[in-house]
């Protein structure tokens, strides 16, 4: 019976040594995650205080940008949270009715899972290839109904300038491709996590299909679709290159969504490469700008999704 | 007519049997079609970006699918011929050193949320803190990786655009992992604890090896989004236009190159640009289904 004897024995030293450092390695890893978001806000934080000192708030307010004195990021903060609404209005749109479709039995099992697998493809694509195809396929498509628009309905405010070629709509629409995947996945989630029997419950009251849908599933299933809505939000306010190729870098504000436009991301990206001292530190300071919209809807998001979770139905 | 015939025989208001009947007739149920029939338009119309993207990109990016284009230099303006030889080797370096810096940071990270202290405050903060990074706007981590790295070396550069890609992999590594290592049975665990496995030994022997195939798949989507990343390479990578002869100088990659080419005059560079965007397209999606078939073999095998 020596072999049973041997097989069994407490750690050696050793052994227990070793188990110690790798606890200690994870650990250190673990805080190192927390340390990279303290850093990133401070790395940026840092770099721009010379022009937050120089400048104050007053950059935030202007709109002229001559890249030597001037260095107003008014046009660039008012074309973020424009072109993130459009954009992300579109997707949600586009969004919710996929997720609808996906859940409320229309389709076979195996063709829901096919579209659904789809749909995520279309995040797969990297953001600068949806700005290639925008160029060349996306604006010489939609042109011809832009100008329709703006013959037709140009006294609508949103409609009172003639598409060139770069601008605010075409930028939003390839935006509504990139945020729609998230929201129709999460959407979907919450859709289908509502107990089947209030569907029932309501098909026994003799409502149609869509009184259901509208009148229940979709109430029951909002704090899900919301949450997926703002986290797309988030998304659209710091996607760059789609922006950067396709709204045209144009420092003005205006309420056509054919007007060339420009984000701070796409400001960050299209003004870089030759930046020089004082403009480098402008763009710090609309990179902190970019940072601090993006972290308080993140904050934002995080609270409404994690009460969906507490008060979701079960 | 039908309708019309029902309501003589039977009073309207003592029992209105067309209302019990599923017609088209009725605004109700002729809503509620029309409805589903808008949906299945909108889902139609919803997949049409994605099959456009996919055939413009075989036409376009086809043309120029040849041997060139793998082992040439970018051609400057109106120079024929060229290839992006010098951008995808850019691409998988700094790719390479992203991952090298991401996927052990990640991984143990994930180690202590899952299985050394999952209910600590530190794991509830670093939760937290990975949710914050997954909502970071990929050019801040550019940003970051310029003010931290470029700044202090001088020059743009391979490794600054590895930290750059590395910051953007680690949440999806860290969540991804996390769930693997989660879903390896307790009975495992124990069985390890039991024979008298330290904490270490268990998670080494037993826990990573069978968490693994989940742990792959998080890296190759991480890997994937990291690789069509342009935005904090302008910051951190910036671009060459001859072959990198070593890590700190600015280095070319993939999508720098669409970028910088998709704004040209030029025809040559921009059929490049779309031979470029192809060879990155199916270089994301093969990861992407890969990972998949994967993820698909080890739910079977769990099971």
């Amino acid at each position: 019976m020596e072999p049973q004897a041997t097989i069994a024995r407490p750690p050696t030293s050793g052994e227990i040594l070793r188990d110690r450092l790798f606890r200690g390695t994870a650990l250190g890893f673990a805080w190192f995650v927390i340390l990279l978001v303290v850093l990133i806000v401070w790395q940026i934080g840092f770099t721009a205080a010379p022009t937050v000192q120089e400048h104050g708030a007053k950059l935030l307010f202007s709109d002229k940008w001559d890249g030597k004195d001037n260095f107003g990021i008014l046009p660039e903060i008012v074309g973020t949270l424009y072109s993130s609404i459009l954009g992300v209005a579109i997707g949600a749109f586009f969004g919710i009715t996929v997720a609808i479709f996906l859940t409320q039995d229309f389709l076979p099992p195996t063709l829901e899972v096919f579209i659904k697998n789809v749909v995520e493809l279309l995040a797969a694509i990297p953001s600068v290839v949806y700005g290639l195809w925008g160029i060349f396929v996306l604006i010489p498509a939609i042109h011809p109904a832009c100008d329709w628009l703006h013959d037709h309905l140009g006294w609508v405010p949103f409609f009172n300038t003639r598409l060139s070629s770069l601008g605010l709509l075409p930028a939003a629409l390839v935006l509504a491709i990139m945020v729609m995947p998230t929201i129709t996945a999460i959407s979907r989630d919450s859709i289908a996590s509502v107990p089947p029997k209030l569907r029932e419950a309501s098909f026994g009251l003799g409502a149609t299909l869509w009184e259901t849908i509208l009148a229940v599933v979709l109430p029951t299933a909002s704090r899900g679709i919301w949450g997926s809505i703002i986290l797309a939000f988030g998304r659209a306010l710091g996607e760059t290159m789609a922006l950067a190729m396709l709204a045209g870098s144009a420092s003005e504000i205006h309420w056509s969504v054919f007007a060339p436009a420009n984000t701070l991301a796409a400001l960050l990206a299209s003004k870089f490469p030759e930046a020089s001292r004082p403009e480098l530190g402008a763009l710090m300071y609309a990179a902190l700008v970019l940072l601090a919209i993006t972290l308080l809807v993140n904050v934002i998001g995080a609270l409404i999704t994690q009460r969906a979770l507490v008060k979701g139905v079960r | 007519m039908s309708a019309v015939g029902i309501s003589e025989q039977v009073p309207a208001q003592e029992i209105d049997l067309p209302q019990l009947e599923k017609s088209l007739r009725h605004p109700r149920t002729l809503f509620s079609s029309f409805m589903s029939l808008m949906t299945g338009v909108v889902t139609f119309t919803a997949v049409v970006p994605l099959a456009s993207v996919l055939i413009l990109l075989a036409i376009n990016g086809g043309k120029r699918l040849d041997l060139a284009l793998f082992t040439d230099l970018p051609p400057a303006a109106k120079m024929i011929g060229g290839g992006i030889g010098n951008a995808l080797v850019g691409t998988i370096v700094i790719v390479f050193i992203a991952t090298l810096i991401s996927v052990p940071i990640g991984i143990l990270a994930a180690v202590f949320l899952a299985e050394l202290g999952p209910e600590t405050r530190t794991a509830a903060i670093v939760r937290g803190a990975t949710k914050v990074l997954s909502g970071l706007p990929s050019i801040l981590a550019g940003v970051f990786a310029f003010t931290a790295v470029v700044l202090l070396t001088g020059t743009l550069s391979a490794p600054a655009g590895g930290i750059a890609l590395a910051v953007l992999m680690l949440p999806t590594i860290v969540l991804t992992s996390e769930e693997a290592i989660r879903m390896v049975p307790h009975r495992m665990k124990e069985a390890a604890i039991g024979i008298g496995a330290t904490r270490t030994q268990m998670v080494c022997y037993v826990v990573l090896p069978t968490a693994f195939p989940g742990i792959l798949t998080g890296v190759m989507l991480a890997i994937a989004r990291a690789a069509g990343e342009t935005a904090p390479l302008i910051f951190a990578a910036g671009f060459w236009d001859y072959w990198p002869r070593h890590l700190i100088q600015p280095t070319p990659s993939m999508a720098y190159l669409i970028y910088d080419f998709s704004g040209s005059p030029y025809k040559n560079q921009i059929e490049i640009a779309w031979a470029c965007s192809l060879v990155l397209v199916v270089m994301v999606l093969i990861l992407n289904l890969g990972s998949q078939v994967i993820l698909r073999r080890y739910f079977k095998t769990m099971k």
